[in-house]
């Protein structure tokens, strides 16, 4: 979302121009922007994308043959689901303001009021800013959308579809709407009130849902055979067509937080591009460097990952932040997925955490630094990048925190009602069949 | 009459089809095969986790022929899947008692 301050605001009109606030408060202010809604309307299309086939895709050719169609069921539940529950209150929680006031802390600093239950009260005309509140509570649909199908990597192989269904509903709602609402709902929101710079979601999606994927995968435990047999992805082919679908679709991720088409957009697409390319390199180098040889599914990952660390920062900083992020990105999202995964020993089956968790810290820490104008960012909400440095380690701290307890909290409920794990024959058997009596390849005669 | 079983190396098969079907030999069936022998497997590696990989894609192709025709037959599949490295892949001759043409009943050579 755009986050800008008052200081920001006056500091940047001249450059990218005075676009209003993604803030409810300002409904009704503002007049239609054709150009604006257009490219939202754009950009929602391409958020969705990101998931469904794209996330869907990447997730889904990690896993053996047996499990496929578990992984890309679990995507597009995801999107029916999240769906639902956005439109039902998720929206709410997350946008309403009732009760907020820039610079006073309450209950609605941290969380919305249900006035928009169900959406009351939006109509065609209804507006944020200078689209339509139709569009915007879609855009941000396809974010709530996203974020908890991004914790089934962790947890692939083995959670009950049922497990999987019951605890994104309630994980959105408790976890996901709250933060959101933090960083994104305007004056008065914990984060924003702080001067937290978090553009396009790097404490709402990437380090909220890496964080639960970290619980996950030590709550659900390893999959059978982890370490000692071979699991490897049963397509590479399918994961890197997932992966470039991310890439396309994370351009209405980055550059549709503008909410407009102006210069903010256009700097966002640009940073976006380049701290998904030296990820990708960083990695690519690592591995050829350290194993001899570069591979398909390290060029991938280091994409993700630079995609995911330039996202809190896509908004504030220029083409030199964007190679600086990238490059860190690549560092500790291999050093992540790779040794630290080892060391500790849990089975975070996709990396979820290993790319988004650390992915998001590594960027929302550095968006700290390299928003700052001597960095050729756009400059700092803060008066000094220490300052706001400061800030983001606090909402990044609060984010691991608040998602990291309330996830153990909401995985222990759904392990009492319908139980986490399926039973040994059916994680042999593969999910597939198991959950779904289907098979995601039938290559028989 | 005899059974050939010839594991060769998956590039081989084109090779030996028409080294066989130069001899005259009719019908063969080909089978995707994973196996070791002093060829080992490979190494694959994923985001850090290696895994050894023991057994090597084979292709096994079942023949059977007249006696008379066996040890040209023999002769054929080596030099047509001969590369001199390890992995070359083996033959197995097994005697066969009877081979029945399902169509018609035919039995014996006039069967093959």
């Amino acid at each position: 979302m755009r986050r800008l301050s008052a200081v920001h605001e006056s500091r940047l009109a001249p450059i990218i121009g005075f676009c209003c606030l993604a803030m409810p408060v300002a409904a009704g202010a503002d007049e239609l922007n054709s150009g604006d809604t257009a490219w939202m309307l754009t950009a929602t299309a391409l958020v969705l994308f990101m998931t469904l086939p794209g996330l869907a895709l990447f997730y889904g050719g990690l896993v053996r043959a047996k499990n496929v169609l578990s992984v890309l069921m679990q995507c597009f539940v995801s999107a029916c689901a999240m769906s639902i529950v956005w439109i039902g209150w998720g929206y709410s929680l997350a946008f309403d303001t009732t009760g907020m006031k820039g610079g006073t802390m309450n209950l609605n600093s941290f969380v919305g009021g249900l006035g928009k239950f169900f959406l009351a009260g939006v109509g065609v005309d209804s507006m944020t800013g200078t689209i339509p509140e139709s569009v915007f509570i879609t855009f941000q649909m396809t974010f709530a959308i996203i974020t908890p199908a991004l914790i089934a990597g962790a947890f692939a192989e083995r959670m009950k579809f049922s497990a999987m269904l019951l605890f994104s509903i309630l994980w959105s709602t408790i976890v996901y709407a709250p933060v959101c609402h933090m960083a994104w709902s305007g004056a008065g929101g914990f984060f924003w009130d702080l001067d937290v710079l978090d553009f396009a979601g790097g404490t709402v999606v990437h380090i909220n849902a890496g964080i639960a994927a970290l619980v996950a995968a030590i709550m659900i435990g390893k999959r059978e055979g982890f370490g000692q047999v071979p699991l490897p992805p049963h397509s590479l082919t399918i994961t890197v067509i997932g992966a470039a679908m991310l890439w396309v679709g994370w351009f209405g991720f980055n550059a549709g937080s503008a909410v407009a088409a102006n210069g903010a957009a256009g700097m966002a697409m640009l940073v976006t591009q380049i701290a998904t390319a030296i990820a990708a390199l960083t990695w690519m180098a690592i591995e050829w460097i350290k194993h001899g040889k570069p591979s398909v599914l390290g060029i991938v990952t280091g994409a993700v990952a630079g995609l995911v660390a330039i996202t809190p920062a896509s908004g504030s900083v220029g083409p030199l932040g964007a190679l600086a992020i990238g490059f860190a990105s690549g560092l500790c999202c291999f050093w992540g997925a790779t040794s630290l995964k080892q060391k500790l020993g849990y089975d975070d089956s996709l990396d979820a955490f290993g790319v988004h968790g650390i992915g998001g810290i590594v960027g929302a820490i550095l968006t700290g630094v390299f928003a700052s104008e001597s960095f050729g960012g756009l400059g700092l909400a803060k008066e000094s990048i220490a300052e706001q440095v400061g800030v983001q380690v606090v909402s990044v701290a609060f984010t691991v925190v608040y998602s990291g307890l309330l996830s153990f909290v909401i995985l222990k409920v759904v392990d009492v009602v319908v139980g986490l794990r399926v039973n040994n024959d059916d994680e042999s058997q593969g999910l597939d069949l198991a959950l779904h009596s289907e098979q995601g390849y039938n290559m028989e005669f | 009459m005899k059974l050939l079983k010839c594991v060769v190396r998956p590039n081989a098969l084109e090779k030996v089809k028409e080294a066989l079907s130069g001899l005259g030999v009719m019908g063969m069936t080909v089978s995707e095969v994973k196996g070791f022998g002093r060829q080992k497997g490979h190494k694959e590696l994923y985001r850090g986790a290696e895994y050894t990989i023991d057994f090597t894609p084979k292709i096994e192709i079942e023949v059977v022929v007249g006696d008379d025709l066996a040890e040209q037959c023999v002769d054929a599949v080596c030099k047509a899947a001969q590369t001199g490295q390890i992995g070359d892949g083996k033959i197995f001759m097994v005697p066969v008692d009877e081979v029945v043409r399902i169509r018609t009943g035919e039995t014996g050579d006039a069967a093959i």
